[in-house]
């Protein structure tokens, strides 16, 4: 049986202009579900009754013929954006009880267009983890399981809350963000679809920063379709990023079902890792004969710089990390544990606050960037990410429209299953994805089927900067082809 | 790559995190192993390679030089863990 949850936004858009349901009616639905989806620890703040207001004020806007964008759309939002008013921890203890009296520009753009906030979802520590396990609320559970088992996974991360959510229809859509994989292996992981936009597409300004040179902020949805929606509606200048673009948005929803007859879809030969399980690689080449079969031509590419991705990323990332999070003193906001003078406060503040991988990753930084490191370390990243980007620009120049890769290597494993990993293991899992953040391209992940398991997977699209036109109608064709959208059994 | 306890004690200060002497040796293991994990990088030729700088190139743009925010010492001291009157309170610092 179906109801309200089970609409796409642009089905409930339809059904809302149509008068068959308002934006109160939806919004009290997603208040209902959050509530009793609760043991998948999505959310780790709900706001019903901010939502019950902003969706009156939907419902009146409807009334008018005045909807937005995202008019009346039940909205989720990473803990990592900042809300007026509403708490804001990057699901990390040193921030406390930190309430923002502002709100990032992302969900300001959204909150104009219409959507309808009910709550903060889970992400891991400051977005620092594949899994969400290092969230100081505790992991997200992963809806889908594998069949026959009551086993939880995980459901990917960092975003982990936003794909739990969208993928148990606790929200309509989420926001998320992306450093090294962070929108796009937690959608891989629940079926959901996620995309990072191009850098500089969406204003960095109220979200709180890991990596600034490699975050960007991009939604997780139910389908391809909605995903377009929504950056539509998330994408736009702020002149308070200097790094946001001043280029206009184009109509991406326009981009889903267009053809991609005559479209180039390159194959980088460097993806076919080692030890890629079979199904991976068998999704993969199903994924191609259905681009081929709607008219694109496939080609064999070659990105040569590919291993050293993932590398060159634990120097730059860590780097930016350790200097952006050099501001959680115990000062300005967030919590405080006292010591005997300013230092040692500072030493216990941060010892206190940060959670093991966020202390690793800001001691890696410290390290890389500290005199005598910095030009071996540091410089010599940051020349390998020139050369990252070179190789996508020669497949780009010789003609690539997009480039297909599985999104990840394997299907989403057991929460504490990888407890024993080094953390050198669990980087592995960004290891298709981190290349596009090291080159500011924008990717998309779109489900491509189930493993022999029952869990879903995925396949990445990368397309060339502010080209995520192409990715949304590429997208769409391996969706399709996959026999749309899917979702989990209900047993939460 | 070892990385040894000074090392270690070293760093944690320049990143102002304390750390207590078990948590060392532990620490010490996984450093190394990230920084073995990152040398793959050193059998590549960088020479003459121009380190980046802007993954997308952007214009920086100008503005009016002119006051567009602030005067709000409420807000910028909501969240503090300490305050007196429009300041924040931290241990003494000057003998």
């Amino acid at each position: 049986m179906s109801g309200p949850l089970d609409l796409t936004f642009a089905e409930a858009r339809k059904a809302m202009k149509a008068g068959e349901i308002s934006p109160s009616e939806l919004t009290r639905a997603y208040v209902e579900a959050a509530e009793q989806g609760r043991g998948l620890n999505a959310y780790v703040l709900e706001t019903p009754e901010i939502a019950l207001v902003r969706a009156k004020a939907s419902d009146d806007r409807m009334v008018k013929g005045e909807a937005g964008a995202l008019e009346g759309l039940p909205l989720g939002v990473k803990d990592l954006f900042c809300t007026t008013g509403v708490r804001t921890t990057a699901c990390s203890k040193i921030l406390g009880d930190f309430t923002p009296p502002y709100e990032s520009h992302v969900t300001d753009l959204m909150r104009r267009a219409g959507a309808v906030m009910l709550g903060k979802l889970n992400n891991d520590e400051f977005a620092m983890g594949s899994a969400n396990e290092t969230s100081c609320f505790g992991p997200p559970v992963n809806p889908w399981r594998r069949s026959g088992s009551d086993a939880k996974m995980v459901a990917g991360g960092s975003s982990g809350g936003s794909a739990a959510a969208v993928a148990a229809k606790l929200c309509l859509g989420a926001t998320a963000t992306d450093t090294g994989g962070s929108i796009r292996q937690p959608a891989a992981f629940t079926g959901t679809v996620g995309i990072k936009p191009t850098y500089g597409r969406c204003s960095r300004w109220g979200i709180v920063a890991f990596a600034s040179s490699l975050d960007q902020a991009g939604p997780i949805a139910r389908d391809v379709r909605d995903a377009a929606i929504m950056l539509g509606a998330m994408a736009g200048h702020d002149p308070r990023d200097s790094t946001s673009v001043d280029r206009a948005v184009p109509d991406y929803e326009a981009a889903v079902g267009r053809s991609v007859k005559g479209l180039r879809i390159g194959l980088p030969r460097e993806y076919r890792v080692d030890g890629m399980p079979a199904e991976i690689d068998a999704l993969w080449t199903r994924g191609a004969e259905a681009l081929k079969a709607a008219g694109a031509e496939i080609v064999d590419i070659s990105l040569p710089h590919t291993k050293y991705a993932l590398p060159a990323y634990y120097i730059v990332a860590p780097a930016e990390a350790s200097s952006n999070l050099a501001r959680y003193d115990g000062v300005r906001y967030g919590a405080r544990v006292p010591g005997r003078d300013i230092t040692e406060m500072y030493e216990n503040t941060r010892a206190a606050g940060f959670g093991p991988e966020v202390r690793r990753r800001i001691m890696i930084g410290a390290y890389v960037l500290s005199a005598g490191y910095y030009d071996a370390y540091y410089v010599r990243a940051q020349q390998v990410r020139t050369l990252i980007k070179r190789d996508f620009e020669t497949v780009f120049a010789d003609g690539v429209d997009a480039i297909l890769t599985p999104a990840t290597p394997s299907a989403a494993f057991g929460i504490g299953e990888k407890a024993d990993a080094s953390p050198v293991e669990m980087y592995l899992n960004d290891v298709f994805t981190v290349t596009v953040n090291m080159a500011g391209l924008p990717g998309i992940a779109v489900p491509a089927g189930l493993s022999s398991e029952g869990l879903p997977l995925a396949l990445q699209l990368v397309g060339r900067p502010f080209d995520e036109e192409t990715l949304f109608a590429a997208g769409s064709v391996i969706e399709q082809a996959a026999g749309g959208p899917i979702s989990p059994e209900r047993w939460w | 790559m070892s990385v040894d306890e000074t090392t270690v004690r070293r760093v944690a200060r320049l990143a102002r995190i304390a750390v207590a002497d078990h948590e060392v040796p532990k620490l010490a293991t996984e450093l190394a192993a990230i920084l073995a994990f990152v040398e793959e990088l050193s059998e590549l030729n960088v020479e003459g390679v121009p380190p980046m700088t802007s993954v997308i190139p952007t214009a920086l743009t100008l503005r009016e030089d002119v006051v567009n925010d602030g005067e709000d010492a409420e807000k910028v001291l909501a969240n503090a863990p300490a305050r007196e009157a429009d300041f924040f309170v931290v241990p003494k610092v000057v003998e």
